[in-house]
Parts: C-alpha cells; sequence; structure tokens
C-alpha cells in the first residue's frame, strides 16, 4: 500500500503553505479555553513562525499546557473544554467543522513531559505504530522510517542492534527520544513539546535541547517549559503567559533582556514564579 | 492478639489442607487412565470413568467464555473508555454487582425459562449460557479495574498520534491490560467450574457423551453430585476420585493466575 494514501497530510508536510501565502506556521486569533465556567485561556493572538523554536513559559497554572494542547486539539481530551477563536495551521482551520481531531493531531504532533513508549511494544514497533495503526503495511516503507525518525531523534546509533528489545528497556532519556522518534514517525508538520525533558537528568536535558536545534531546520517547534535557561538557549521566539492572557511575545534575545512588560522582566529574572 | 490472629490465619487454611488431604486419600485411588477416557460403567460392574463428565466441563468452559468473555470485556471497555463517570455506568456497575450476589440456581431458572422451555430439554447450549452469563458481571468489573490502572499517558500519545479513539482502545489499551483481563477471565472460569446447581436443569448431566450441543451434557459437578447421592460404594469412590480432578483444575487455573500476575511484576520493574 502506498503511504500517500493513507497519511495524504502527513507525506506532503509542506504542500499546503505554498497554496496560501502566509508566515505563519499556526496563526492563533482570539483563542480562548475554557473548562467548565472557568476561562484558561484569554483571547490569545500569536503567529508561531514555521521552521523555528516558539517557546511558551509561565508560572504554573498559567495556561501554556493549555495553548500548547489547543494547537492539536488535545484538550478536547477533557469533556468540559470548549474554545472560541480560531487557529490556522498553515492557512487551514483546524476547528473547522468538517476536520476530524485524528487528522489535526497527524499533522501537529506531540511530545510529553513523562516518557511513555507503550510497554508492549518493541522499540521498532513504538516508532512505526502511528503508521501502523492509520493502515501503512509495506515493511520496507516501515523499515526505512524508523531508521529515518530514529536517526532524527538521535537515537538511531544506541539502538540499531536492538530495534526488536522491550521499549522500556531503554533509559529514561533515550525513552523520551524514542517518543520524539515516534512522534516524527508519522511526519508532522509542527512538532509540540509539553516540558519534555522536565524529568530527564542534565545530560539527557542536553541531548534533547540538541535535538530541538537539529530538528527546527524541518519542523515547526513549540515547547513549553518551566526552565528559563532552556527557553533562553533553545528558542528562536518566546510567549510569556500569566493568568491565562498572553503577556509578551517576540525574539527571544529581545524577551530576555530587554522585555517591555514588567511582568516578564520579573518572571525572566526570576523574580516571582 | 497477634496469636488470635495467627490462629485464625490457620483456620483460614485448614480447610483447604483438610479438603485437599481428603480428596487424595479417598480418590486418588480411583484416578487412572480409563477415569479420563471411559464413560460410567452400569451399577455393579467395576472401573469406568468420568470421561463424559470431564469433557463436558471443558465444552461447558468453553462455552461460556464464547459467552461470557466478549460481552463482560466490551462492557468492561465501556465503562472504563467510554462512560467513566457518566449516571448510566453507575447503574451498570451497580447492576453488575448485584448480579455477582445473584444465588447460583437462580441463574439455572433463568435459563431454564429463556432456553430450556423453548428448545423443549436440556442442552449443552443452556449450560453453556448459564454458565457464561453468570461471567459476564465479573469479566466485565475485573476488565474494567484493570484498564482504569493503564497510565492515561499511553492513551494521551496514542491519541496525538492521530490515532482513532477505538483503535487505541482495543491496540494500546487493551493490549497493555492483557495479562490483567487474562486474570480476570481466568478466575471467573474457576469459579463457574465447579458450579452445580445453575446446571442441574440446565445441561442436566448425561451418562453417555453428548453427541452435539443440543443434547443434555455431563459435568464434573453433577458427576460428583450424582454419584455421591447414589448408595454405591464404587460410585463414591469414583465420586470422590471426581472431586479430586475437579479441584485440580480449579487450583491450575489459579496458579496459571499467579503466573500471570507475577510476570506482569517483573516487567514492570
Amino acid at each position: 500500500m502506498n503511504t500517500a494514501q493513507v497519511l495524504p497530510a502527513a507525506v506532503a508536510p509542506h504542500q499546503t503553505m505554498e497554496h496560501k501565502p502566509t508566515n505563519a506556521a499556526l496563526a492563533v486569533r482570539n483563542l480562548s479555553v475554557f473548562f467548565g465556567a472557568n476561562e484558561v485561556l484569554k483571547r490569545v493572538s500569536l503567529d508561531i513562525a514555521p521552521n523555528a523554536v516558539t517557546a511558551i513559559i509561565g508560572p504554573s497554572g498559567c495556561g501554556k499546557s493549555t495553548f500548547l494542547r489547543s494547537l492539536n486539539r488535545m484538550h478536547e481530551l477533557n469533556p468540559d473544554a470548549r474554545m472560541t477563536g480560531e487557529i490556522r495551521l498553515f492557512g487551514d482551520d483546524i476547528y473547522a467543522s468538517t476536520v476530524e481531531p485524528v487528522i489535526v493531531r497527524r499533522r501537529v504532533g506531540m511530545v510529553f513531559q513523562k516518557s511513555n513508549p507503550f510497554p508492549t511494544m518493541t522499540i521498532s514497533e513504538n516508532v512505526t505504530v502511528g503508521l501502523r495503526l492509520n493502515g501503512v503495511r509495506n515493511r520496507k516503507v516501515l523499515a526505512e522510517r524508523t531508521e529515518q525518525s530514529l536517526r532524527m531523534a538521535a537515537l538511531w546509533d544506541e539502538v540499531k542492534d536492538r530495534l526488536q528489545a522491550p521499549a522500556i528497556s531503554l533509559s529514561g532519556g533515550q525513552q523520551q527520544r524514542l517518543c520524539i522518534a515516534r512522534a516524527l514517525a508519522v511526519q508532522p508538520e509542527v512538532l509540540l513539546m509539553d516540558e519534555p525533558a522536565s524529568a530527564l537528568d542534565p545530560l539527557a536535558t542536553s541531548k534533547i535541547e540538541d535535538l530541538i536545534l537539529e530538528l527546527k531546520k524541518n519542523y515547526t517547534i513549540v515547547i513549553v517549559t518551566h526552565n528559563m535557561q532552556q527557553a533562553a538557549r533553545s528558542s528562536d521566539f518566546t510567549a510569556f503567559f500569566y493568568l491565562g492572557e498572553l503577556v509578551e511575545f517576540g525574539a527571544t534575545p529581545k524577551i530576555f533582556t530587554s522585555p517591555s512588560q514588567k511582568r516578564t522582566e520579573d518572571y525572566v529574572t526570576g523574580r516571582f514564579g | 492478639m497477634q496469636a488470635i490472629a495467627f490462629i485464625c490465619a490457620v483456620l483460614v487454611i485448614a480447610p483447604l489442607v483438610l479438603v485437599f488431604y481428603h480428596l487424595t486419600r479417598l480418590g486418588f485411588s480411583s484416578i487412572n487412565w480409563a477415569f479420563f477416557t471411559q464413560l460410567p460403567k452400569a451399577v455393579g460392574e467395576t472401573g469406568g470413568g468420568m470421561g463424559n463428565a470431564i469433557v463436558g466441563t471443558f465444552v461447558l468452559l468453553a462455552e461460556a467464555a464464547v459467552i461470557g468473555v466478549p460481552i463482560g470485556v466490551l462492557g468492561g471497555v465501556f465503562l472504563a473508555e467510554y462512560a467513566s463517570s457518566s449516571g448510566i455506568s453507575w447503574w451498570i456497575r451497580f447492576g453488575a454487582d448485584i448480579l455477582n450476589g445473584v444465588p447460583s440456581i437462580v441463574w439455572g431458572l433463568v435459563v431454564y425459562a429463556l432456553v430450556v422451555m423453548p428448545m423443549h430439554g436440556a442442552s449443552a447450549i443452556a449450560g453453556g449460557v448459564v454458565l457464561g452469563l453468570m461471567m459476564v458481571p465479573m469479566v466485565m468489573r475485573a476488565t474494567e479495574e484493570v484498564l482504569h490502572l493503564v497510565p492515561g499517558g499511553y492513551r494521551e500519545a496514542a491519541l496525538a498520534l492521530g490515532i482513532s479513539k477505538w483503535k487505541t482502545i482495543l491496540q494500546i489499551v487493551v493490549r497493555t491490560a492483557l495479562r490483567g483481563i487474562v486474570t480476570g477471565v481466568l478466575l471467573a472460569l474457576a469459579r463457574v467450574a465447579g458450579e452445580t446447581a445453575p446446571l442441574l436443569f440446565t445441561a442436566f448431566g448425561n451418562t453417555h457423551w453428548a453427541r452435539n450441543l443440543s443434547q443434555p451434557i455431563s459435568a464434573l459437578p453433577l458427576q460428583i453430585f450424582d454419584y455421591a447421592n447414589s448408595p454405591y460404594d464404587d460410585w463414591h469412590r469414583q465420586a470422590w476420585a471426581g472431586a479430586l480432578v475437579l479441584l485440580l483444575l480449579v487450583l491450575f487455573i489459579n496458579i496459571s493466575v499467579r503466573v500471570l500476575t507475577r510476570e506482569r511484576w517483573r516487567t514492570k520493574s
């Protein structure tokens, strides 16, 4: 079977961009998200640049994770969630009534704080699970995609001799890179990362940061982080959220050296948060 | 205090030891190859076996599994994955817990009315239906509980890959919990394997091989019941042997469960 028939969006990543010329990979307009009566995001608007790393920072409970999850409709897993506003992915309205969340999530991949490789599967099965469960059966395609994804996740050399070993036999940092490889295997256009290194030791963290810098050549990356140094080191743009509002958004050097808002300055210099 | 607790603990397992000792002493001598392969002999003739009852028990358990496992597992999936906190799931759980406490003779009467009367006679089908129905609430609750133990991170990871919800549940969540589900199924099978009362008016018993599922069929508990009630010493010995085989079967299932659950801990650590 041809993969292009199964995963059209995933196989031709930037096709839609050519049709609708816009600078933003994700254009967010007046996004509000409610959980029940609680408004956790308040009229957020920002443009996420393609082939760049955008960091989302802010104290706990500021809505940064909710913002990230709204970008691939994962917040809808909470049955009380409701949103208003608009998000366009390379021009396509991802909340249009004709769009299935499943399709959005194939185009916008996600890596979580806690690494979560599937415990019943081998390393290679974990990488290809997104393809296999969406109907890709061709062994050659699967093997190619396994190697390609593991190479991109900087894990290939460490696991190439034991692809059939259980995924949970890997170390914590390796498991997280395996999760990145798994997300990359379905060839998303955007990769969302929710504090991907917060549970890792410094060495594993620096590997993930190197990886992020490498990945932005091919992907648009949005990363939520609690770690100011990490945001400063690995991102091109930074958005500071506070109490559900986007306080400030701009080039990372500017946010960290000469922010225009007092609250941003207080936060990035460690005076609160 | 500790001494009293210790004595109580011993009292808990004392019946098991006593039962096992008694059955072995009285039943072991009657167990031979013929016991597993031959039909019962007529009164007065020695020898013969309970082959029909042993096969019957396995047939009835297979039928029960065919009925009870899909309904029970899918019901558990519904409760855990689709309707976790809705009103209907409260009623389903409540109903299942009541069904778990329904006396087994009542199950027999219900299936007598629903299956035996319309079919104009007892049958292996009716026996399988009654055991299968008894398994449903047990399997359902066990499945629901192990599915709740699967960390939510696996569901999120799968959904974030663009995998649909039902594939996520079937291929990721159920697969992760499979050992636990199999454990629940085995425990339910062990429970119904020894049921006698519900089979009295459904499977009914048969001194010959049942040629198809619409005929009455024997089962170990039924045969034990019949033989133990008889006035013949030879049949009493056969009953003891049958009881020993049944106990060993249930013990074997329980040991399998132990092995399965131990494996689970090993892979986790």
